[in-house]
């Protein structure tokens, strides 16, 4: 009797679909990946009974010769639920062990049916088995692989909020700004930074402007480098640009970095800067009279 | 080419507005119409300004600087105005920080500035 390489497995898929639900459920109790505390039983046999639904019907239409690619056309379905389950695991806090064991608990689950088929031995039960493993692991590297893809995801989002947080520009007083700087300043913030400061420039139109660094840590040639560059464009645009927060520890290292800081103006603490700023749009700092 | 770019006289100083489509043609001619300009009228100050100008190049911004020094030459100050942010930063970037060139961010804060010499 000619077979394709697939039928004993897709009779297998579909002629018992709902109790292997169950045991692929039973294998994953067993092996202790079935985070009962993150998914309610219904949710799990929900999630399993649509992977599986798609995995077969890859299976049926995808598998060709023996020859598979889960990027086809006809593994699309399995793709879909795949990308829903792993955001949902993903953001529940699954880990990638955990994941990948879920996925080839299907494997062992799938092997005791095809022991248990009737005159399927030897040479045949090799092959089912061996397309078996192929199919299940490619599923579960696939799998893997979107899991990751959901993490990066989540990192790449936390960077850029962190990013968007970390630079804020505050309006002191009319048209005085200032930028307090925290933590360390690479390429990609001092960019950043620069450009949200200029755009902030030209919406209050502010004249001066104050960067504190008493929330960097270090100041080397480099980190030097970028606040002189933002100095520099700020001055282009037209306003000033003073830097405040330099602690006696950071003028003696960008002395002897011998970093020029040319024409911009440098405070030790805020305070001062701010009333320079306040005396440069016109106002002045008075004790009141009453007391 | 006073189509693209236009001299004009506010208060004691000359306006010049540097069109964005500006050729390096126009811009040479604009530094010598301008020049001739400061020594007969006897400006106190000049305001480029770069409002609409949205790209620069290195020849740009050489112009710039040149346009500023020559007016210094002939007494006058010279204040750029309305630079964009993204100009700015491409200027830093090219290592152009015209440290001869005042800034201003509008015509009003250029010609406050000009009053108070």
């Amino acid at each position: 009797m000619p077979q394709t390489s697939t039928a004993n497995i897709l009779s297998i898929l579909e002629t018992d679909f709902s109790s292997l639900i169950e045991d692929w459920l039973g294998t994953q109790v067993k092996e202790g990946v079935k985070r009962s505390d993150l998914f309610s039983d219904s949710e799990s046999r929900a999630q399993n009974r649509e992977l599986l639904r798609a995995f077969s019907k890859g299976v049926r239409a995808g598998v060709v010769n023996e020859e598979f690619n889960l990027d086809d056309d006809a593994w699309e379905d399995l793709r879909a639920v795949l990308v829903d389950v792993s955001k949902e695991r993903v953001g529940r806090g699954v880990t990638p062990t955990e994941m990948a064991t879920f996925v080839l608990a299907l494997k062992s689950t799938l092997f005791k049916r095809l022991e248990a088929m009737p005159d399927l031995e030897g040479q045949r039960l090799i092959r089912d088995v061996l397309m078996v493993t192929r199919l299940v692991d490619a599923f579960a590297i696939y799998t893997n692989e979107i899991f990751i893809g959901e993490r990066d995801q989540i990192i790449e989002r936390q960077r850029q909020e962190m990013l968007e947080l970390s630079t804020p520009v505050v309006e002191l007083w009319d048209r005085v700004l200032t930028l307090p700087l925290i933590g360390t300043l690479d390429s990609a913030r001092a960019q950043e930074v620069m450009e949200n400061l200029l755009q902030t420039i030209l919406e209050r139109q502010a004249e001066v402007v104050i960067m504190d660094i008493t929330g960097v840590g270090t100041v080397d040639t480099q980190v030097a480098q970028h606040l002189l560059r933002a100095a520099a464009a700020v001055r282009l645009m037209g306003a000033e640009c003073i830097i405040s927060g330099i602690s006696p520890m950071i003028a003696q290292t960008m002395v002897q970095l011998g970093i020029d800081v040319g024409t911009v103006s440098t405070r030790s603490s805020i305070r001062t800067a701010l009333s320079d700023a306040l005396q440069k749009v016109g106002y002045v700092i008075k004790t009141s009279e009453v007391s | 080419m006073s189509g693209v770019t236009s001299i004009n006289l506010v208060e004691n100083a000359l306006l010049v507005s540097i069109q964005d489509d500006v050729t390096d043609t126009e811009i040479v001619e604009l530094q010598d119409t301008l020049s001739n300009r400061i020594a007969k009228e006897n400006v106190k100050g000049v305001i480029l300004d770069i409002s609409s100008l949205e790209i620069v190049d290195t020849f740009v911004g050489r112009v710039i600087a040149q346009l500023a020094g020559i007016s210094r030459l002939l007494a006058a100050d010279t204040y750029v105005v309305g630079m964009r942010p993204a100009v700015a930063v491409t200027l830093v970037e090219l290592g152009m920080y015209l440290p001869e060139t005042r800034t201003a961010l509008s015509l009003t804060h250029a010609l406050s500035q000009l009053r108070r010499g």
